[in-house]
């Protein structure tokens, strides 16, 4: 066993990510549109964070905006179990 | 003077009939248009399922309103909600540029995903001809 620190192989699945809206060329995030919201939330309803989503935080200020004008509007339940 | 375009979106209790609920979206759109506001675009979802309950209601009937007004009429507007019982949630918020390319591609029947757009078109035209 050599004490020195072998390098590791990192498989290139890790893709970087990146934020859909400026990949897609979105401007307005709609709070009207439930399903596309759906993807930024988890089971619970719970608005997920940048990290995980990758969105800019531009835009992760848009959306959580939009989904938290839906929820006022009933379009997306304030807590929920399996949502999805 | 310039003016804002807003765009409110409320919610009215299931219990109503058909008559009673355009009666009572008729009386929201006296409020906008004898203050002065200019009705751009509305549309009518009809009944909803709701995400949660609200007064003990599962269900309720939408209405959006997009229009052209000065910043007062929004608050005239919402009295009346606040008012009238009929009325259980209602959302108002500006549009900026962003929202307004975005809801006008909205009315037209653009919104959607990018593959529905052009075969949509071509329905469109693939209509009118036929009409033609």
């Amino acid at each position: 066993m050599s004490l020195i620190n072998d390098p590791v192989d990192r498989k290139d699945t890790a893709r970087k990510k990146y934020c859909r809206f400026k990949k897609a060329g979105i401007k307005y995030v709609d709070y009207k549109d439930p399903n596309f919201l759906l993807k930024f939330v988890n089971e619970q309803g719970k608005i997920l964070p940048r990290r995980l989503t990758g969105n800019s935080l531009k835009f992760q200020r848009k959306v959580s905006v939009a989904i938290k004008r839906a929820r006022h509007l009933a379009l997306l339940p304030f807590v929920a179990d399996g949502l999805k | 003077m310039f003016q804002n375009q807003y765009e409110t979106v409320f919610i009215l209790t299931p219990v109503l009939s058909e008559t009673q609920i355009k009666e009572a979206v008729e009386k929201f759109k006296k409020t906008l248009t004898d203050n002065g506001a200019e009705l751009v675009h509305e549309e009518h979802w009809g009944l909803r399922k709701l995400a949660y309950t609200i007064q003990h209601k599962n269900t309720g009937y939408y209405q959006l309103f997009q229009y052209k007004a000065d910043a007062k009429i929004v608050a005239v507007l919402e009295t009346d909600f606040k008012r009238d019982e009929r009325v259980m949630r209602y959302l108002t918020t500006k549009l900026d540029k962003y929202a307004l390319d975005y809801s006008d591609r909205r009315s037209k029947g653009l919104i959607g995903k990018k593959n529905v757009e052009p075969a949509k078109a071509e329905k469109a035209e693939a209509t009118t001809e036929e009409n033609a």
